[in-house]
């Protein structure tokens, strides 16, 4: 399993998925606090390519052994890549959450919107309140 | 609110150390697992795992009546076993819906059951109940009793240099003896919940880390495994587990457990209502699931042939031998047969999939 991290260069969804901006494309996954709360990973249920996902709206699941969870977008798009590898070998959301784990590839309907996501330095501190709840 | 919190087990120190994830289970802190349920599983089919299961109760009988006693208080035939075997057999209700599955233990003085944990105190009453007018001697022994289970097919090469002699590795499928194990007194069951030969070892509560510790270090190191994993295993196996599978609504014979149930008998708590559905059949049947695409049933799911309900999951699982999702379902009698296919509704997406034989990964040829 990874160490915990929180990448400088992503923006954070309040239900633990991140996003990468790429130009008007984004990436998305879920963080290494998501994938340790739902353990090793054993399933990946991806949205169809050219389908649409919504901000705050799930858009695939992912499943451990005795768990089911909910992705939610981070910012609305259209799928245009969906990654096989995780599909093939889910323990990638694991070993590698923010890398080979990645679960999906969007083009922004809105690429600004973004911004109004948390940094990193506000999701760390929403996750340390999160261990004070 | 004040929570009640959940009791450990002796072991809980090593399983920290191991870095378990813990969880609450049946108002017990157990290991879950050990960071991955998956490689704890497969190690459990490829060599050797260990799991604590000290949360498991121990309850003693003795005494003039105590065969008297589980004869009517448990279903199977307690004749056929002898000093030194045990028999997997249920406790029943009155009206026939099981209290617990259980496996009692003859021993040189005494019988001992052991039950589920989130049963313990049913059973314990149960056996009081039984009790009253009767000539015995009962004692609940699960304070005082650790409990390992070390299972896979390396088990011998795992426990052999431990044992005090040899006899324990030389027991026959649900045979029992005592002997020490790392220098700690204990009982030594060939019994287990994974489809792997292997043993139960039941040794004092304080004496357990020491048997722990002495599997782990060993010349083949047994892998330590979590409730996860061991969900898997017997899912895979087709085991039902009390809670999912068993419960005081459903009796035996729709649980396809009429092998442990002996109507021959004089006669049995609960007895009538499996004699009378032995006669005229159940309306529903637990069957074992295989999905033929990708997904992942859970308890509870609604099974489907056509538009129509005909039964619902009560375990599921990914497979980690078979790769696919697998678990058992209560259906429709009529629909019980092996190769019917189904569907199985998995938050609203329709998995297809097939009645399947139990196990549903073939046993290891060394388990008996």
């Amino acid at each position: 399993m990874a160490e915990e991290t929180y990448p400088e260069d992503l923006r954070y969804h309040r239900e633990h998925d991140w996003v990468r901006v790429e130009g008007d494309e984004a990436i998305f996954g879920i963080t290494w606090f998501a994938q340790d709360a739902l353990g090793e990973v054993v399933f990946y249920e991806p949205p169809a390519v050219g389908s649409t996902v919504s901000a705050d709206a799930t858009y695939g699941e992912l499943e451990s052994v005795k768990a089911v969870s909910d992705i939610y977008a981070p910012a609305d798009g259209e799928v245009i890549a969906i990654n096989d590898a995780v599909v093939a070998s889910p323990g990638l959301v694991n070993s590698d959450p923010y890398g080979e784990g990645w679960l999906l590839r969007v083009r922004l309907t809105n690429p600004d919107a973004v911004s109004a996501l948390m940094d990193q330095a506000a999701y760390t501190a929403y996750l340390a309140g999160l261990g004070d709840a | 609110m004040t929570a009640i919190s959940p009791r450990t087990t002796s072991l809980y120190s090593r399983h920290l150390a191991a870095g378990a994830k813990l969880g609450d289970f049946a108002g017990w802190q157990m290991p879950l697992d050990y960071g991955s349920p998956r490689s704890e599983h497969l190690a459990v089919r490829a060599s050797v795992g260990m799991f604590d299961v000290s949360h498991m109760g121990q309850i003693e009988v003795a005494g003039r009546d105590a065969r008297e006693l589980l004869t009517w208080a448990l279903t199977n035939n307690l004749g056929a076993i002898g000093p030194g075997q045990g028999q997997y057999t249920l406790m029943l209700t009155d009206d026939g819906g099981v209290i617990d599955d259980l496996i009692v233990y003859a021993l040189l003085d005494r019988y001992m059951l052991v039950v589920n944990a989130s049963n313990r105190n049913a059973c314990w009453e149960r056996i009081q109940e039984c009790a009253a007018g009767r000539d015995v001697e009962i004692a609940d022994r699960s304070d005082e009793v650790a409990m390992i289970a070390l299972q896979g097919p390396e088990w011998m090469n795992a426990l052999g240099p431990l044992v005090g002699s040899p006899s324990p590795l030389g027991l026959e499928y649900f045979e029992i003896t005592e002997d020490m194990v790392a220098h700690v007194p204990a009982l030594i069951a060939r019994t287990g919940y994974t489809g792997e030969p292997g043993v139960e070892i039941m040794c004092p509560w304080e004496s357990a880390p020491r048997v722990w510790d002495a599997l782990l270090r060993g010349a083949v190191p047994a892998v330590p495994a979590g409730l996860v994993a061991r969900d898997t295993l017997r899912t895979e196996m087709g085991y039902p587990l009390y809670g999912n599978e068993l419960s005081r609504d459903r009796g035996p014979i729709a649980a396809v457990l009429s092998w442990a149930c002996d109507t021959t008998k004089f006669g049995f708590a609960g007895a009538e209502t499996v004699e009378r559905d032995l006669a005229n059949g159940v309306a529903e049947k637990l069957v074992g699931v295989i999905f033929d695409e990708p997904g992942i049933p859970r308890a509870g799911q609604d099974v489907l042939i056509g538009d129509r309900v005909v039964g619902v999951m009560s375990s599921g699982t990914l497979s980690p031998s078979l790769e696919c999702g697998i678990g058992m379902a209560y259906i429709a009698s009529e629909f019980a047969i092996v190769g019917t296919e189904i569907v199985v509704d998995v938050r609203g997406r329709k998995r297809q999939a097939h009645v399947a034989r139990r196990p549903l990964v073939a046993r290891s040829p060394r388990t008996d």
